[in-house]
């Protein structure tokens, strides 16, 4: 094999991987883009929805059942975290509200063990792992599925924000969320819109990395690769997320071939977060992100 | 005032911010039905506040209505969600504009339709751009890109597309050419004479509201502190030296009245 198509093939792989980061960090930048909160639970939202697909499967419901009912679960969720954690906290600071992310997190962690159990279980989507050769370079199955679906994904949110009017309204929230509610938006029913949206990237995103790493609690912490995904892409762009998504993949990956060498390996793991660093550094508003400009 | 009594009317109402700034201390007011009534006073009287404890956005700023109440139609209105307002014909155009700038102006306009489930926001559209040609021309572009008076066009095309009954107007001559000022006043007055909406009117300039004002009302440090026909607050020689700098004899009772007028840091 050539060197150029080895290159390829660790391009396309990175790629792919990113997809995977982006999937993430998607339920993160719609809620922070709409509310300014930065959703610490949407990790546990992962970990609650493979765990609610893979339960109901359990029951013994054909595949499509279970998404659906899972995906009822996680829009139920929503409506339950708006009426509970966020209405009673309108107007607070967004620390505040941040803090309450973190109880919603553990909350939901303990409570999806408690109704589904604790222990690990596979997760088997009938997309075989083996690798397929496209123009004399190997490329993973099943990395490309999610790539698709995450596309798929994308192309569905992207076509709502656009053309509906809830997503019309959705995005006259983001922009200025009290204007909206003069024009007669109830925020309320938008914030339930968009929690359930996160949680069905949430489902999605589990069930892709519950297929690769099991359903297990180590789910949650999928929550911490799309955190320099989010600071390259800018917290308030989707965008941004899907563009630094692939980033990180490809260059964790290039990182790992070319540079690993040198230093014994392992880069992969912490190659992400220098790179999210070193852009702190140069463009701290990402390279998507809206800069706030305040009148002062 | 109608046979139906006033179709806005504040009455007594205490706003307090974060448990400890009191804004408003008593502040009653009534707007006819098909009336164009101002508001007005210096920076920091309490006029924004008084806006918005009507619309109800305090909420979302920390803030209270401690006293009073406030009705609307004849039914009081305080503590429904801002949103449900809209419905009821009841629009606030905020001070400083807020138009959705990253939308584009159309969809500014369709925001504005949303509590709407009639099949006509189309026709409304329509009407709206025949209001307000440029808008029309410039309906792709993102609002943020618009002209300070286009965008306060925007802003009132939009809370024009809920199709309300009343409209609260905050501050919209605020950072306008004089040219534009009397151009978004006298569709006030076309919309007031023509569609009967009735309008509540939050100024400074007090010399151009007082022109197509009915009624109005002088607030200052969170109170009405003067209210009468427009003609009659226009006369007045204590407004004419403090808030219209017309007549210099009343300069002495024009210092006594301002020096009263102290800052707020929370208005």
């Amino acid at each position: 094999m050539g060197d150029f198509s080895f290159f390829l093939e660790v391009v396309v792989g990175g790629l792919l991987s990113g997809v995977m980061y982006t999937l993430v960090a998607l339920g993160f930048v719609l809620i922070f883009k709409a509310s300014g909160v930065f959703n610490f639970a949407q990790g546990a939202m992962v970990l609650f929805a493979a765990l609610t697909f893979v339960g109901f499967l359990e029951f013994g419901l054909p595949m499509w059942a279970a998404f659906l009912l899972a995906l009822a679960a996680m829009l139920a969720l929503a409506v339950a975290i708006e009426r509970t954690v966020l209405r009673p906290l309108v107007g607070q600071d967004h620390m505040i509200l941040f803090m309450a992310t973190i109880g919603l997190s553990i909350f939901l962690e303990g409570f999806a063990q408690l109704i589904w159990g604790t222990k690990v279980r596979g997760l088997d989507l009938g997309i075989s792992d083996e690798p397929i050769e496209i123009g004399g370079i190997l490329i993973s199955q099943f990395d490309l599925s999610a790539a698709l679906m995450a596309a798929v994904l994308v192309a569905v949110l992207s076509a709502f924000f656009s053309y509906t009017k809830v997503g019309r309204a959705l995005r006259a929230v983001a922009d200025d969320t009290q204007a909206a509610q003069v024009a007669g938006v109830p925020l309320g029913f938008i914030w339930a819109v968009v929690w359930g949206a996160a949680g069905f990237i949430a489902l999605v995103a589990g069930l892709v990395w519950g297929a690769r790493l099991g359903v297990q609690f180590a789910l949650t912490l999928v929550a911490l690769k799309a955190l320099p995904v989010m600071i390259l892409g800018g917290f308030n762009s989707i965008a941004g997320a899907i563009v630094a998504g692939l980033v990180i993949g490809v260059s964790e990956k290039l990182a790992e071939i070319y540079l690993g060498p040198f230093v014994g390996g392992g880069i992969e793991n912490w190659f992400p977060y220098a790179l999210a660093i070193a852009v702190l550094l140069i463009r701290p508003a990402g390279l998507f992100g809206a800069a706030r400009i305040a009148r002062v | 005032m109608s046979a139906q009594g006033p179709l806005l009317s504040v009455a007594g109402i205490e706003v307090m911010y974060s448990r400890l700034a009191l804004v408003l201390r008593g502040l009653t007011l009534s707007v006819p039905r098909g009336g164009i009534v101002a508001l007005l006073g210096a920076n920091g009287a309490g006029k924004t506040t008084t806006m918005k404890a009507i619309a109800n956005l305090l909420r979302s700023e920390r803030g209270e209505v401690t006293k009073g109440a406030i009705h609307y139609d004849g039914a009081r209105i305080d503590g429904l969600d801002p949103s449900d307002l809209a419905r009821r014909g009841l629009s606030l155009v905020m001070e400083g504009r807020h138009a959705f700038s990253t939308l584009s102006v159309e969809d500014n306009l369709k925001v504005g339709a949303y509590s709407r489930s009639d099949g006509a926001v189309a026709e409304s559209l329509e009407r709206v751009y025949a209001t307000f040609p440029r808008l029309k021309e410039r309906r792709h572009q993102p609002a943020g890109l618009l002209s300070g008076g286009e965008q306060q066009m925007c802003v009132i095309g939009r809370a024009l597309m809920a199709r309300p009954r009343m409209i609260l107007l905050d501050e919209p001559s605020m950072g306008l050419a004089p040219l534009l000022v009397e151009e978004i006043f006298s569709i006030m007055q076309q919309l007031n004479a023509e569609a009967g909406v009735t309008f509540l009117l939050a100024e400074q300039n007090a010399a151009v509201a007082l022109r197509y004002a009915t009624y109005g009302y002088l607030v200052e440090g969170g109170r009405v502190v003067r209210e009468g026909p427009a003609r009659a607050l226009a006369a007045d020689p204590e407004i004419r030296a403090s808030y219209l700098g017309l007549d210099a004899s009343a300069e002495a009772d024009g210092a006594s009245l301002a020096a009263r007028r102290r800052p707020r840091w929370l208005s």
